[in-house]
């Protein structure tokens, strides 16, 4: 029955009792999470492989602060700036963001809809060794072949990797090559995930589940799949292209032949902009699961939530050359972008809006992942206001290529997409592994991550202002810009340290965090009805749900969600 | 009062008046198949691919600074065409055949189906070697030379892949493997040969029709 | 570099001295002002209801009401936002068409700026005079605009011209020509940079623009018209510099030296600089260039040139006389 998560589970009692699992010999181990094809695990590899590359592009984010913490620091030499800010952009974006958010659908999305697996399991686990072969092979380029100057190997062309920089007069050696088919394979093997999705929400949901009483967050995988499907085919093309240039002596972006530059942009960005409503969709799935259950209420305005969602997602697909506000495009069609830049704003402050609604007049209990929610929100928000601001464009004239777009994207990064990464951590882990993780340190994951975080962000907001583009190795004295990226770089240290307790927090729960039982939250979804860790065949019977929160119903017989939807 | 059925009444929301049972689930419950949303998944994707390389080519239409210019060494590939297009009929049938039990008749239907497309590649081959040896266009020619094998060469490339699939079952039916349960699958890959066969329309037009004045 | 930094003038986005810059601030002010009432309302409902609505011990253990949405609701929600971006959106046209469409008056001075890896051409097609990396344009009086109208260009990758001051960033992207002006209506030197990675040593590609009022400007153009004296007393010197390489890639007007792949180096002395920014231009920075310029500018494209010591104080002593 329904009591308060707080009676039912109190934040200081740590049960010592471990988890009785069969023993198999790590061989067999092994063998069966490299042979498996259960969304689950591969869900589970993605999330894990994900914040394996999170930490190793996050320490070269670091180094960067550091080089960038004082003029002229020659803590690194320019070319090793650049392959730095080159490969923590990229494996940011696709080692770290696309295969943590695609696992957590690959793990819920089954679960929530009550079914088996995904619709192609096989190819779930094709997906997931091309993107691990791919992700593998971006940082064997600092050990592969001749790169720019030949005196290194990894990229260093930046994450978006302009023509005609990426073609062969400028960018001798494979260090390019390396970028181009790293991302190759990865992106193959987003889309397989994509094509998953789609399918399985459409096609395998349990008896009585109409697609108007999915979760929000199936409705957004569902969206996400979408955009997944259309906005990386034009990335995927616009490398292929690349190669034939590179290879066949094509002249796709190779000016000297006629060739445009700005091709290249469109593509990258026709790809570039859905890609980030790609990642930041993921977290508004997270913030629709969590908020309603930390607020006690059900969502607000579910049908304006995913027609908001479905909104976002199509218009996201005709704003892209926001990106190149400065590559002297006509008045006419600067005023068209910004006109639909600014048009994407309306759905996403209703999201905004309505998780308000969720929790005015609730009951507001505030955990950790509801903590992490609520930074979502203020984050998301100033993130928002920024880009309206960015997509302004002649104030986009002057604040494009600074750090003022830099601190811009990571709020949406970081502050909106990383906190509810650390939310649905902190939520499904019991779930997924049938143990709690420690309130306390999760506070202290909390506040000292915030903290570092708006230390650095924030401040380099004003850097950008004051004049300091992006991409450069250093600055000058007497600038200033010397007190805002001392301080940015301050905040690196706090991040680090939440990390650190992060980390160690899953560590230790792995091996004796409080046994969590089936619905450690009191939570109203179908994936909280059955064990932690579920069954490899997720549910004994299957079941058959007549609302979009089964659970409420069974919780609540008296007053079921089926005679208000 | 229920605190739902107080809320109701505040925003005057409709209430299932009075109902004690849940709204009824349809017995038997029938989805889409996965077969059929994950095919047309892929032709979404696909779609997009090809849009790219497709404005690609529209983009440097008549901006090559060297000859050879598309007007004066290209012809139409009508035979091609009619092959490939006829292929998209056959395999309309064979799966059709295979719905209704036909096997021999599917066997046939399939058989020629993988001809005509064999023989489009062939014929793709044949105007790529006149063009490259006889008229000197490669990829690195110009912006046409490298448009055009590009684009022609992506469509080629999935042409090949779709039947090599075709192949693949051709293999599994003279083996006698194939029966009329398997004739959704036959189905769904038959649309992804409707899909090659759509985008060769829009490729034909763009290269030999629009391309070309 | 402190010496030549601190002739710069303080201030960036939100210091404008030229229209299209003020133009840009005005605007955002308005757009800040907008999005930060709209920060104000937001985040204050968003702390009053995690403070109001706060679970709290000793609360019957009850579920609150469950609303599931209000139509009317949505539609003050979207309506609202819809006209705050029509406003918004009105107003950001009108200054795309207010510094894009600008139409260029008589008298505008003409550059042409080509973007190179790691430095700036800049050319006035109608003065006959080609320099690089400082900008010189005369002052513009508001009553009487003056106004430099820009023209740019790249040699090879996409770069991008950024003078905060003066006006927002426009590109320079091989293979096409983008315009931009500038009016400038307070003397000093304003300081950019590239600001489109474009490689190894994108962030030593610094501008500087030099305004100027006319007739020091006028005086600024005759001066760097003149082609170079010949001295017999560093007579030496130009002899290294046009047996070496050096002819090949830079440009002294009066002398055998055609080459257009480097900077102009007829007034070379006239610049506060080095390397685009790298180091001031004295005797020793510009010993210390021309020896190996790795040692000032890592990646640079100009070779070490290996010279002996006694070719390189002669051909250092010659060139301080390109003023």
């Amino acid at each position: 029955m329904a009591g308060s998560i707080d009676d039912r589970f109190p934040l200081s009692v740590r049960d010592s009792e471990t988890a009785s699992a069969v023993a198999l010999p790590l061989a067999s181990r092994l063998h069966e999470w490299v042979t498996t094809v259960d969304h689950k695990k591969l869900g589970l590899m993605y999330i894990g492989g994900g914040l394996v590359f999170f930490l190793v592009a996050g320490l070269q984010a670091a180094t960067i602060r550091l080089q960038l913490a004082v003029p002229n620091a020659g803590i690194v030499s320019p070319q090793v700036f650049n392959r730095l800010l080159t490969l923590h952009g990229t494996a940011m974006v696709f080692l770290v963001g696309m295969p943590i958010l695609t696992g957590f659908f690959n793990y819920l999305v089954p679960l929530m809809i009550g079914a088996r697996d995904l619709a192609f399991p096989r190819l779930n686990a094709f997906g997931f060794w091309l993107w691990f072969f791919g992700s593998l092979l971006l940082y064997f380029s600092y050990i592969g072949g001749g790169g720019m100057e030949g005196a290194g190997s990894a990229p260093a062309v930046g994450w978006f990797a302009y023509a005609p920089l990426t073609e062969t007069p400028f960018s001798r050696g494979h260090s390019t090559d390396y970028w181009i088919l790293s991302i190759l394979l990865a992106s193959v093997g987003s889309t397989a995930t994509a094509i998953n999705l789609i399918a399985t929400a459409f096609s395998m949901r349990c008896p009585g589940m109409t697609l108007n009483k999915m979760p929000v967050l199936v409705w957004l995988a569902v969206v996400d799949a979408g955009l997944m499907l259309v906005a990386l085919p034009p990335l995927s093309a616009a490398q292929i292209m690349l190669l034939l240039d590179r290879y066949l002596g094509a002249h796709f972006f190779d000016t000297q032949a006629g060739g445009s530059a700005l091709l290249w942009q469109h593509f990258f960005w026709i790809f570039g902009h859905p890609e980030v409503y790609v990642l930041v969709i993921p977290a508004f799935a997270f913030a629709s699961e969590i908020i309603p259950v930390f607020s006690r209420k059900v969502i607000f305005g579910y049908e304006v939530m995913v027609a908001a969602s479905c909104a976002i997602g199509f218009i996201s697909l005709g704003v892209w050359a926001h990106h190149m506000f400065s590559v002297g495009l006509t008045p006419a069609g600067n005023a068209f972008f910004v006109t639909s830049t600014m048009l994407v704003s309306i759905p996403t402050g209703i999201k905004i809006f309505n998780w308000l609604g969720t929790m005015w007049g609730g009951r507001i209990h505030l955990r950790t992942p509801m903590l992490f929610a609520i930074a979502f929100l203020f984050q998301f928000l100033i993130a928002g206001l920024t880009g309206i601001m960015l997509g302004v464009a002649p104030f986009c004239w002057q604040l494009t290529d600074t750090y003022f777009v830099v601190a811009h994207f990571h709020y949406v990064l970081i502050g909106a997409i990383l906190f509810m990464i650390f939310a649905a951590i902190y939520y499904w882990f019991p779930k997924a592994t049938g143990r709690m993780l420690d309130e306390r340190l999760g506070l202290w994951h909390f506040w000292l991550f915030l903290i570092g975080f708006h230390l650095t962000f924030d401040t380099l907001h004003f850097a950008g202002l004051a004049g300091m583009p992006r991409r450069i190795y250093t600055y000058q004295a007497g600038r200033g810009l010397e007190s805002f990226n001392l301080i940015a770089s301050v905040g690196v240290l706090f991040q680090a340290l939440g990390m650190i307790v992060f980390v160690f927090d899953i560590v230790r729960s792995l091996q004796s965090g409080k046994l969590a039982g089936k619905d450690p939250w009191d939570a109203w979804t179908l994936e909280w009805s059955t064990a932690s860790p579920p069954p490899e065949y997720n549910f004994e019977e299957v079941p058959r749900v007549h609302s979009r929160r089964p659970l409420w119903d069974l919780k609540h017989p008296e007053d079921p969600d089926w005679k208000y939807e | 009062m229920s605190s739902g059925e107080r809320t109701a009444e505040f925003l005057k929301l409709d209430v299932v008046a009075g109902s004690i049972s849940p709204p009824a689930i349809p017995d038997p419950w029938v989805l889409p198949s996965r077969g059929r949303t994950g095919m047309i998944a892929l032709i979404a994707t696909e779609t997009a691919f090809f849009t790219i390389f497709v404005t690609a080519y529209v983009f440097y239409i008549g901006k090559s600074l060297t000859p050879p210019y598309p007007h004066d060494v290209l012809s139409y590939p009508l035979f091609n065409t009619v092959c490939l297009l006829s292929s998209s009929l056959t395999i309309a049938l064979a799966s059709r055949a295979l719905s209704s039990g036909l096997i021999r008749r599917f066997a046939i239907l399939w058989f020629i189906t993988w001809a005509l497309g064999v023989e489009f590649l062939i014929g793709t081959g044949l105007e790529w070697h006149r063009l490259i040896y006889h008229v000197g266009l490669t990829i690195r020619t110009n912006l046409f030379g490298t448009t055009y094998y590009s684009l022609v060469g992506l469509h080629a490339v999935h042409v090949t892949i779709g039947s090599l699939a075709i192949a693949l079952v051709m293999t599994l039916t003279l083996a006698g493997a194939v029966t009329q349960e398997h004739a959704e699958r036959i189905e769904m890959l038959s649309w992804y040969w409707h899909f090659v066969d759509a985008v060769w329309i829009v490729v034909f037009l763009t290269v030999y029709v629009i391309g070309a004045r | 570099m402190g010496a030549a930094n601190r002739e710069i003038a303080r201030g960036a986005v939100f210091s404008p001295v030229s229209t299209p810059a003020s133009a840009i601030a005005t605007l955002a002010w308005f757009i800040l002002a907008i999005t930060f009432t709209i920060f104000l309302i937001v985040s204050s409902l968003l702390t009053y209801s995690v403070i109001r609505f706060r679970a709290r011990p000793g609360q019957e253990p009850r579920e609150p009401p469950q609303l599931y949405g209000s139509n009317p609701i949505e539609f003050a929600w979207t309506a609202i936002p819809l006209l705050i971006v029509f406003v918004m959106v009105l107003t950001t046209i009108r200054t795309i068409f207010d510094v894009q469409a600008a139409t260029e008056p008589p008298g505008a001075i003409h550059v042409r700026v080509i973007g190179h890896q790691w430095w700036w051409e800049f050319q006035y097609p109608d003065l006959g005079i080609v320099t690089a990396n400082e900008l010189h344009v005369p002052l513009s009086d508001p009553a009487h605009p003056t106004p430099t109208w820009i023209e740019l260009e790249s040699a090879d990758v996409a770069h991008s011209f950024w003078v905060p001051r003066l006006a927002g960033k426009t590109d320079l992207i091989p293979n096409r020509i983008n315009t931009m002006w500038i009016d400038p209506h307070e003397p000093g030197i304003y300081l950019g940079q590239c600001a489109e990675f474009c490689g190894t040593q994108h962030a030593m590609m610094l501008i500087r623009v030099v305004v100027e009022s006319r007739p020091f400007f006028d005086q600024w153009v005759a001066a760097q018209r003149q082609a170079i004296a010949a001295q017999d007393a560093v007579a030496r010197g130009r002899q290294v510099f046009e047996t070496n390489a050096c002819a090949s890639c830079h440009t002294v007007k009066g002398t055998r030296a055609h080459g257009t792949y480097g900077p102009d180096l007829t007034h070379l002395m006239s610049r506060r600089t080095l390397g685009s920014g790298v180091a001031t231009n004295t005797r020793d920075h510009l010993k210390i260039w021309v020896r190996d310029p790795a040692l000032m500018k890592p990646g640079a494209l100009m070779p070490a040139m290996n010279l002996s010591e006694n070719d390189l104080d002669n051909l250092v002593a010659w060139m301080g006389t390109l003023k």
